[in-house]
């Protein structure tokens, strides 16, 4: 038999049926369910008189708008009628078809994208689906995990499968061992600075190399997730002892003899020696230095010692038009050092990078620092219940309140601004968010992507900071 | 769905290059449960002076006079014209609903974001993929001072000028085939209910403990 990429494996152990022209029907392990798309494919169910196909396949939680403010009175306390709606909706559409759901106060309300690896609900080997794009994220359990839209959602319920065509084959290798302070978050916007936003258009991304087998699964995930913001659906690291351990005693995590079948099989879920890739990009680890978006996309991204590119030295055209837009929109000269450019706000969570290590990371630059005076708000959004009620165990939650920061209740938050957290115009944000884009965190609200490393630092320090100079003062 | 037929339409040049579906359809309008009514918000951060909200009385905004979809030369464009990467970032269905409620009914660009790319085939969009150059020429022509008109035909895969040339162009025979037929994924899918049970029924051996309760 040839050798077989990871793709390969997770492909051909779903495919339900195929087209001569590659159209394939792909089955559906895991389908995770949130309030804002969702809405229309329960309305299409309902107007086809269709039911759930695999109704245990799903889970649903909401996040993006639920408010991250003590949460007393329930969901009839959300202010924004809107929001209000579609958690309710959300609540209604899985009590009529079903479906479990955590509900906004069930202690294991969480980022779908956090929770699912968290349960256990994402497990190795699996086909993940969400509508929503960061679902590339449980690709760091060795499963293949893509964003679909909402006809898609309803498709998925309503059949179990999908159609979708195999995607080519990608390696990205980073080699070699990561610098102190150097994050999986500066990893991969290192990988998207050089590849582009387009780079991985139509691939199918597997991480790997040195460097990635030393991260942790959450840093895997915080790489996994941003691998749509390469421009590829999917993004996965092969199964190893780590992904096992992480992966064992969770709620949903199969038990005795089905957990020894399933870690054989799991073992197996790794490209073979051999195996050929449509495309292979290496990094060199060891260069890879703590980074920060200048823009409003993530490829504009250079390390934290660098100065805002210019414009005029960039050959190309169109590129240099663009560049120009995002100096305009953020409010940059060129040429300005990354670390004389002051902030506003903070905002560390998102499915990024909000899980407990994340926390600790940035507690660790928070405690026994202020928040700079010219910080408006440094907030600090866990990932989920579970994640909140760990930090605070271990007292990351004192840390960051006698540092100035705000802790809060479990959401999307700042990530997209869809509650009640969010930028005013021309507010200026260090984010551990994925997305940069113009008005992505308030209408005129200027994001720079980091780690949560980077963004504690730059709380305290008012502005962005290489993490070595921190203690210089 | 509709059925996809050959169509003449204006062309609305968008010169601009990884349009993100924030810009085509801002966040605040995600939270609408239904499916249609989003064309007056496309591009509304660009489309108008102020902010926009859900429920506002849209013809009562300040428009962007600068903004291409509000140039009177391009009203009632059902075809447009964009850069690279376009439909990046988000994967909001809503992002194809507005394109096809305000009236797009092709897009012409020289590359698209996957997800974006595959939502637009299930709502009864056409997104057409052209090479660079002839991007390029077709900016120059849209961006004159007559609008441009062309005709799409999706049968014999084919754009045509006014000038009587034709641009061929490539599209999935299957997603063709649905675009032209009007058909919806699902009915097509649960014509092939056997086999999923059949594929469902030799993984649970395999893998039982992907089957819970
Ligand atoms: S945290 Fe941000 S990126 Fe992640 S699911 Fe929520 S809105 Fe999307």
């Amino acid at each position: 038999m040839s050798a077989k990429t990871l793709y390969d494996k997770l492909w051909e152990s779903h495919l339900v049926r195929s087209e001569a022209d590659g159209t394939a029907l792909i089955y559906i392990d895991r389908h995770l369910v949130h309030e804002v798309t969702s809405p229309q494919a329960f309305e299409g169910l309902r107007l086809a008189g269709r039911k759930p196909w695999r109704v245990d396949a799903n889970l649903a939680t909401p996040d993006h708008n639920v408010p991250t403010t003590p949460r007393e009175g329930g969901v009839e306390a959300i202010r924004d009628p809107i929001s209000r709606t579609q958690v309710e909706t959300l609540d209604a559409n899985c009590r009529d078809f079903g479906i479990t759901e955590f509900q906004m106060l069930d202690p294991r309300q969480g980022i779908v994208h956090v929770i699912g690896p968290e349960q256990g609900a994402t497990l190795p080997g699996m086909t993940v689906v969400c509508g929503d794009s960061h679902t590339s994220t449980h690709g760091a359990m060795g499963a293949l995990a893509f964003g679909i839209g909402t006809s898609e959602v309803e498709h998925v319920l309503a059949t179990q499968c999908l159609i979708q065509k195999k995607s080519k084959a990608m390696q990205i290798r980073v080699e070699g061992e990561l610098g102190r302070g150097v994050t999986a978050k500066d990893v991969v916007l290192a990988i998207i600075g050089e590849i582009g936003t387009a780079g991985g258009t139509g691939y199918a991304i597997e991480f790997a190399g040195s460097a990635i087998e030393a991260l942790s699964i959450e840093g895997r995930l915080t790489l996994c997730n941003m691998a749509i913001e390469a421009g590829a659906r999917a993004g996965f690291v092969a199964v190893d002892d780590k992904t096992i351990d992480y992966v064992k005693g969770r709620p949903y995590a199969p038990e005795g003899e089905l957990w020894e079948q399933a870690v054989a099989s799991w073992r197996t879920l790794h490209s073979d020696r051999g195996a050929q890739f449509d495309r292979v990009v290496t990094l060199d680890a060891t260069a890879i230095r703590p980074q920060v978006t200048w823009g409003t996309s993530p490829e504009m991204v250079v390390a934290v010692d660098q100065r805002v590119p210019d414009p005029g030295e960039e050959s190309d055209g169109v590129k240099a038009e663009g560049m120009q837009r995002a100096l305009d929109y953020m409010g940059l000269q060129a040429g300005t050092p990354i670390t004389e450019i002051p902030l506003d706000r903070v905002f560390i969570g998102s499915c990024t990078n909000s899980r407990i290590e994340d926390l600790r990371a940035a507690a660790d630059v928070a405690r026994g620092r202020r928040v700079a005076g010219n910080v408006k708000q440094a907030l600090v959004v866990p990932g989920s219940g579970l994640v909140k009620a760990e930090a605070e165990a271990e007292g990351l939650d004192k840390v960051f309140i006698d540092a100035g920061f705000e802790w809060r209740e479990p959401g999307c938050s700042m990530c997209l601004a869809m509650n009640a957290d969010r930028l005013e115009s021309g507010e200026r944000c260090a984010s551990t968010s994925n997305r940069n884009f113009e008005g992505r965190q308030g209408q005129g609200g200027r994001t720079h992507l980091v780690s949560p490393a980077m963004a504690a630092a730059a709380a305290v320090a008012g502005r962005f900071v290489d993490l070595a100079d921190l203690d210089k003062g | 769905m509709d059925k996809f037929n050959t169509f003449t339409g204006i062309v609305c040049p968008l010169d601009r290059s990884n349009v993100d579906t924030d810009a085509i359809i801002p966040k605040q309008f995600l939270k609408s449960i239904k499916r249609s009514g989003f064309g007056p918000n496309l591009f509304d951060e660009w489309r108008y002076l102020d902010h926009g909200e859900p429920g506002m009385d849209n013809s009562k905004r300040a428009v962007n006079p600068d903004f291409v979809l509000n140039d009177p030369r391009y009203q009632g464009a059902q075809i447009l014209l964009a850069r690279e990467n376009f439909g990046c970032g988000s994967s909001r269905e809503h992002a194809p609903w507005a394109l096809e409620d305000y009236g797009f009914k092709v897009i012409l660009a020289p590359s698209f974001a996957d997800i974006f790319f595959n939502n637009c085939f299930k709502n009864g969009l056409l997104p057409i993929v052209l090479k660079e150059e002839i991007i390029d020429s077709l900016f120059k022509m849209a961006m004159g001072g007559q609008p441009l008109e062309m005709t799409v035909d999706l049968q014999d895969q084919r754009l045509k000028l006014p000038s009587g040339e034709g641009i061929d162009f490539e599209v999935d025979p299957f997603r063709k085939d649905c675009l032209l037929n009007g058909l919806d994924d699902i009915g097509l899918t649960l014509q092939h209910v056997e086999a999923i049970r059949a594929y469902e029924e030799r993984r649970r051996r395999e893998a039982p403990w992907l089957f819970g309760s």
